[in-house]
């Protein structure tokens, strides 16, 4: 009985260690990646509506944590259906080509209550770059919430070639603006 | 002796008719280019800007008008003309409100705010919506081509008055020396 008692906290035990080293579960619903740029100076923000994230975090070791999303690129609602097949072509994104934009962390840094330092690579239509920004954490409802924002440059992916590199047109500055909520 | 039109009011309706033209050109012609290119944003951002511009003066025309008589009309006018020149101007100015009105919150439904000559951004005052933008697509295309039959009615009534009845109701409107 004793015996079987210990084993039964171990294996417990056990599968609390197993659960705290598997990834979150992303709950897609509380979850949303945009992107906001300026459009002659008109601010829009636009929607991916498929994305994925997947993100392993243990609040007692936040160094230890690493995050992966993968973002489809055809997914990008701008406001127009009519506007969202063009964004797919080859001059913006090449969807049929470049199908995911990939983000994937390579330190991940706490810097004080709630708030980790993210470094990562970012690649985008065939480019990566080596990124890093803020994201803060804070639960909320049995989730943790992992919310930020990264400035990127949207010519440095080719995102727009040809007339469209025109800067006056579309700016070059995107912000990429992310809330994921995992949990359990 | 037939009087004119006060100078602000003749350059006030100049000013605006060639902004509709213009805007509505535009609409026509930015509508039909199809798929994506910086030529059909840019047409697109000065049709809103000609829109804004409209309505901006079409309110200086407002109160012109309500502080300020319109010279008469021909004495020998019958009195149903008079009654539908009075309708019609009445029903333009009702047109000049709600064709950029109707454009603008269609914008703002489709979630694209107005920066007026990329300067400064009016204000949101609705949220996007997409259901809503299709019905306001809607709404600004009929009422631009109701402004349209009233606009070609307005048109061929001044040019009756200028050239079958030679009565001069037409020059109360152009600019020139006193009558």
């Amino acid at each position: 009985m004793k015996l079987t008692r210990l084993t039964l906290a171990t294996l417990l035990t056990g599968v609390t260690l197993l659960a705290a080293a598997a990834p979150l579960k992303t709950d897609a619903a509380h979850s949303s990646v945009s992107a906001l740029f300026k459009q002659m100076d008109v601010p829009v923000e636009s929607k991916f509506t498929r994305f994925n994230a997947q993100i392993d975090y243990d609040a007692a070791h936040p160094d230890k944590a690493t995050a992966r999303v993968d973002i489809d690129t055809a997914s990008l609602d701008i406001g127009s259906p009519e506007y969202n097949k063009e964004i797919a072509k080859k001059t913006w994104f090449n969807s049929a080509q470049f199908p995911k934009a990939t983000f994937v962390s390579t330190a991940i840094k706490p810097a004080g209550a709630g708030k980790l330092n993210v470094t990562g690579k970012l690649s985008i239509k065939g480019k990566t770059q080596d990124v890093s920004f803020p994201l803060t954490v804070k639960p909320e409802g049995g989730k943790q919430v992992f919310q930020g924002q990264l400035p990127i440059k949207r010519l440095a992916f080719d995102i727009g070639e040809g007339e469209w590199k025109d800067t006056d047109m579309v700016a070059d500055e995107v912000v990429i603006k992310f809330r994921v909520a995992a949990g359990q | 002796m037939q009087q004119r039109y006060t100078t602000t009011a003749i350059v006030l309706h100049w000013l605006v008719a060639l902004l509709i033209i213009g805007a509505f050109t535009l609409g026509l012609v930015m509508t039909d280019i199809p798929g994506f290119s910086p030529t059909k944003l840019r047409y697109y951002a000065w049709h809103k800007w000609a829109g804004v511009t409209v309505m901006l003066l079409a309110v200086l025309r407002l109160l012109w008008r309500l502080k300020n008589r319109p010279p008469a009309f021909p004495a020998a006018m019958p009195a149903w003309q008079r009654g539908a020149a009075h309708g019609l101007h009445h029903l333009l100015y009702v047109f000049i409100f709600a064709v950029p009105l109707s454009g603008y919150f269609y914008t703002l439904a489709a979630g694209f705010p107005v920066v007026y000559f990329g300067l400064f951004q009016l204000p949101v005052l609705i949220a996007k919506n997409a259901p809503l933008a299709e019905t306001l697509k809607g709404v600004h295309y009929w009422l631009t081509m109701s402004m349209a039959a009233l606009v070609v009615l307005h048109v061929l009534a001044a040019l009756k008055h200028t050239i079958i009845d030679r009565d001069g109701t037409m020059r109360r409107m152009l600019p020139g020396r006193s009558l």
